[in-house]
């Protein structure tokens, strides 16, 4: 089993409801997020002037510098791939923080570093992650990689896409659509 | 640019206090450890009940899901709702923010005077902050007349105060929703095909190949069910075509976006006219079969060419021109969304209609993938006697002046509430719910002077927005989660109703509108007007009419009927247009009988002087206009609103990205409040944009306060619309105040001169000088609200 998220871009209008129904699902506390949103101009207006968003969260990279550079095995890697810290075990030293070239990880204010899980406790219900299921433009498409039938192996078998700093070599597992 | 989580954190923790603030606020959801939450989050282990939402007009059906102590946990959409298709946008799953938010209204509060005169609000028992407004309004009624009273409403509480007042026999209702927003596509569309729009609007963009948005800035308008057709039309490849002066969210995804100079899309409206007649491209079969005009419109778009309009929208003549037949190629599967908020500039019922005509050339009305004909299921009314005839209503003071206005009118009430207005339609008494209308209708000048004309002004809210502070009595609402309504059972493409019951007990002491309009209606003698315990009862009897009822409905939330028509026009099927002629009307009989040009023309609008800038609003997706800013959720998504400036703008002024600034518009009005510059290549070098609803200056909202740029105080320049009577807004120019203005400056400013006066002041200083003789000049009159802001 391989998670992976795939992240339609052509489709998303940034509107946050990923962002708040994170928050609410996974008891966030305001100021903080686990996912957030990017708006990415270029050009001039008007003729060449371009705009898309993107919805990012932890990559849950096969390759994981965070859980690497954790001194205490906090932070580790469940069935699925997905990236996990036990808060009971973290002291909040922040050299996750530091590794991760996405940013996709902050303190707690109860001193422990928090993240994206992909919603691990809905899975194991048989749902979809709270932000797959909100969206209201669909354009988060979530699934398992080693199954050629899922939705996201069958939406990255057919559609042009790229990953976000490739070159850090953490081959993350969210996919963003052209 | 890019934002990273980082800046996004710093962003949403601009304010740490506020942040600390929002915490308590969520202590009930937040002091849950994690592992504990996990458990407590298992939808299995959660109870729900059904809703439908109220963060805005969309009305999408919920369910709230509680954990064993009664703790709403979450809120999500209704899998069997058309209109939530079982997701809810930001606001709505956010709306629990609504009912925890610690600044709402919590106890009914009366204006009184102490001995050296200052006003003060003192916190009343239900009883009576009750007896007194019914004791007022009595005197109003006694003094001047049942009729001569307003009520302003937004929302579900409309209905219950607009059946307390027909019964008290008062028909003087108006939303902002009509003359500050949609009323111009009503007006525009009916005189069309004999039928408005409604809500939601029936474009078929699901089954769309083509779909055209005329500066509707869709997803930045999160109309939940709307953004997801677009979406669905996206995955199918449809053409998009976005007329926008900024690179709005759903321009970003446009096959051809028409970045048009503001105030020009009339012109524009007109040459895809000429092109979809003049090339043969349009619905030729069903303008023969259904419309009536085609020759006058032949002969009235002649000149009308891409070449004349280009020289006025700055448009390329090649892409009018393709993207015309980019819509012709999809017909009849094409359509313009009629838009929502349209009070631009004045003429807007003509550019409406200009977007109908062009819905009937595309042969999109009634058809698959153009605009599909609404279906409802009617809940029958409560069986009562018939309300009382008024004498007279806003009707007689609005027909003469707006022929083709179809409901009340804000501003026309707020005109008939100054002191020189004839005394037997003169308004002595506000009833306000649901909407703050100082920051909903434009030209505050008249509004401050209306308010110190009224013998009474009670406002009905959930949170304490500007106009409580202007109010004589404050009763708190209980919000959405915690009261019954009426259902929701509006036209769609299935008919269907949605059912909203309390999640929770009411906070505080407050109560539901449906239970304060029936306590007033006891102490003003109509008590057969309330023959029922409570809403349940009522909706009770209105399920079962319609073969359901209210354990069903508790269970459902939503239900689904039969539909008795079809949606779209069967083929070569007759149909009578609801129209003078039976027919779609190209060359409008209505409007030529009336005076109203019978096909829109092209008007010329102001352009701004040098050094100022077309002030161009708009929506985040994460509010509703001035009433979500304090919800802690949504607060912590998007705090404040920016100033959109285009970099070579910017350059000329030296202004920096997320540098401070202030507007002052070309009357010379000072924004109260400071914003961040915006330095993007979004926007047109000759506009800025703002997101409308952020400068709250109420002090006991205590997230909103002072944060951002409100946009209402510049609109002083309002094109009234001869046809149906909104209140044009787009006219209005704003220069940048890069040092901070002294509070004497901006109040000096707020006491600007409107066209108007000063139209009227050289008028009489002619008259003066002519005849020499000693008429007091017409100066222009202070704001002079005695009415301040009390106990802030």
């Amino acid at each position: 089993m391989r998670y992976a998220m795939a992240m339609d871009t052509r489709k998303c209008v940034g509107c946050s409801d990923c962002v708040v129904a994170c928050q609410t699902e996974n008891n966030v506390p305001l100021g903080y997020c686990r996912d957030w949103i990017v708006e990415a101009v270029k050009g001039t207006y008007p003729d060449t002037v371009q705009m898309h968003f993107k919805s990012e969260r932890c990559m849950h990279c096969e390759n994981t510098p965070c859980v690497r550079t954790c001194p205490t095995g906090a932070s580790h890697v469940i069935d699925g791939g997905i990236v996990k810290v036990t808060h009971d075990e973290c002291i909040g030293c922040g050299a996750c923080i530091e590794s991760c070239p996405y940013d996709a990880r902050y303190v707690h204010p109860e001193g422990y570093v928090d993240k994206c899980t992909f919603c691990d406790h809905r899975l194991e219900q048989g749902l979809n992650t709270a932000c797959v299921d909100v969206c209201p433009t669909s354009c988060l498409i979530f699934g398992d990689l080693d199954d050629p039938k899922s939705d996201v192996s069958k939406i990255l078998q057919e559609k042009d896409w790229y990953v976000l700093a490739p070159e850090a070599g953490t081959n993350p597992q969210l996919y963003f659509l052209k | 640019m890019k934002t990273t989580r980082r800046q996004f954190i710093k962003i949403a923790g601009a304010g740490t206090a506020g942040m600390a603030v929002a915490g308590s606020v969520l202590g009930s959801v937040q002091k849950v450890g994690e592992k504990a939450l996990k458990k407590d989050m298992l939808d299995s282990e959660l109870t729900r009940t059904p809703t439908y939402c109220e963060v805005c007009f969309w009305k999408c059906a919920a369910w709230v899901y509680k954990d064993k102590e009664g703790n709403i946990k979450k809120l999500i959409g209704n899998d069997e709702d058309q209109h939530a298709r079982g997701k809810l946008c930001p606001r709505g799953t956010g709306g629990l923010g609504m009912y925890e938010d610690e600044d709402r209204l919590k106890k009914p509060l009366i204006r009184r005077t102490d001995a050296s005169g200052n006003q003060y609000y003192e916190e009343a028992e239900w009883d009576v902050a009750l007896d007194h407004i019914a004791k007022k309004m009595t005197g109003i009624k006694k003094d001047y007349g049942k009729e001569n009273m307003a009520l302003f409403v937004h929302g579900a509480p409309a209905k219950h105060f607009e059946y307390l007042f027909k019964a008290f026999g008062n028909e003087n209702h108006a939303e902002p929703a009509y003359a500050q927003c949609a009323g111009p596509r009503e007006a525009g569309f009916f005189a069309t095909f004999g039928s408005g729009v409604g809500s939601p609007e029936p474009a078929d963009m699901q089954n769309s190949k083509c779909i055209v948005f005329i500066g509707n800035h869709i997803g930045e308008n999160m109309h939940n069910s709307f953004v997801q057709e677009v979406s669905t039309a996206i995955d199918n490849e449809a053409k998009i075509i976005v007329v926008d002066p900024r690179l709005s969210t759903v321009a970003s995804k446009a096959t051809h976006w028409l970045a048009i100079k503001p105030g020009t899309d009339l012109a524009l409206l007109l040459a895809w006219m000429h092109v979809l007649i003049y090339d043969n491209i349009y619905d030729k079969e069903y303008i023969d079969k259904y419309a009536f005009g085609f020759e006058e419109l032949k002969a009235h778009v002649a000149n009308y060419t891409p070449e004349w309009a280009a020289g006025i929208t700055t448009i390329n003549p090649e892409l009018i021109r393709e993207s015309a037949h980019t819509m012709a190629a999809a017909s009849p599967a094409s359509v313009i969304h009629p838009g929502r908020h349209t009070t631009w500039y004045g003429d807007d019922t003509q550019r409406e209609r200009a977007m109908a005509m062009i819905n009937a050339l595309l042969g999109a009305y009634g058809r698959r993938g153009g605009m599909y004909m609404g279906v409802k299921q009617k809940l029958p009314k409560y069986p009562v006697p018939a309300f009382p005839h008024p004498h007279w209503s806003w009707q007689d003071i609005t027909k003469p002046k707006f022929k083709n206005a179809a409901v009340g009118l804000t501003n026309v009430l707020i005109e008939a509430s100054l002191p020189e207005f004839d005394k037997k339609h003169q308004i002595k008494g506000w009833f306000i719910a649901g909407t703050s209308v100082i920051n909903t209708i434009p030209d505050r000048k008249a509004m401050f002077r209306a308010i110190d004309n009224q013998d009474l002004i009670v406002v009905v809210d959930t949170m304490p927005m500007e106009m409580t502070g202007y109010a004589d009595v404050v009763l708190p609402e209980s919000t959405y989660l915690e009261r019954h309504d009426f259902s929701r059972a509006g036209k769609n493409r299935i008919p269907q109703i949605a059912f909203r019951m309390p999640a929770v007990k009411a906070k505080y002491d407050s109560k539901p509108a449906w239970w304060m309009a029936k306590e007033l209606g006891h102490r003003l003698g109509l008590e057969k007007y309330y023959p029922w315990k409570d809403l349940e009862e009522v909706l009770d009897w209105q399920f079962k009419q319609v073969g359901t009822s209210l354990e069903e409905m508790k269970k459902i939330g939503v239900k689904t009927f039969t539909a008795s028509e079809p949606i779209y026009l069967l083929d070569n099927e007759e149909y009578e247009f609801n129209t003078n002629t039976g027919k779609i009307e190209l060359y409008s009989t209505d409007f030529a009988e009336k005076g109203y040009d019978a096909m829109p023309k092209y008007t010329r609008h102001e352009s701004p002087g040098p050094g100022f800038y077309h002030l161009v609003y708009g929506r985040a997706p994460t509010h509703t206009f001035g009433r979500t800013q304090n919800n802690p959720y949504l607060h912590d998504l998007y705090e404040t609103n920016s100033i959109w400036i285009n970099p070579r703008t910017a350059k000329l002024w030296g202004i920096e990205n997320n540098s401070d600034i202030w507007l002052k518009n070309q009357d010379g009005v000072i924004s109260e409040f400071s914003a961040k510059a915006r330095v993007t290549e979004r926007i047109r070098p000759d506009s800025i944009y703002m997101v409308h609803g952020f400068g709250h200056t109420s002090k006991k909202l205590s997230r909103a306060k002072g944060r951002g740029i409100n946009d209402i105080p510049l609109i002083t320049n309002i094109k009234i619309d001869p046809i149906m009577g909104g209140t044009g807004m787009r006219n209005n120019f704003v220069t940048f105040i890069l040092e901070e203005p002294s509070r004497e400056e901006i109040l000096a400013a707020a006491d600007y001169k409107t066209a108007k006066e000063k139209e009227e002041e050289a008028k009489n200083l002619k008259k003066k000088e002519s005849k020499a003789n000693t008429e007091k000049q017409n100066d222009s009159i202070k704001v002079t609200h005695t009415k301040e802001e009390a106990k802030s």
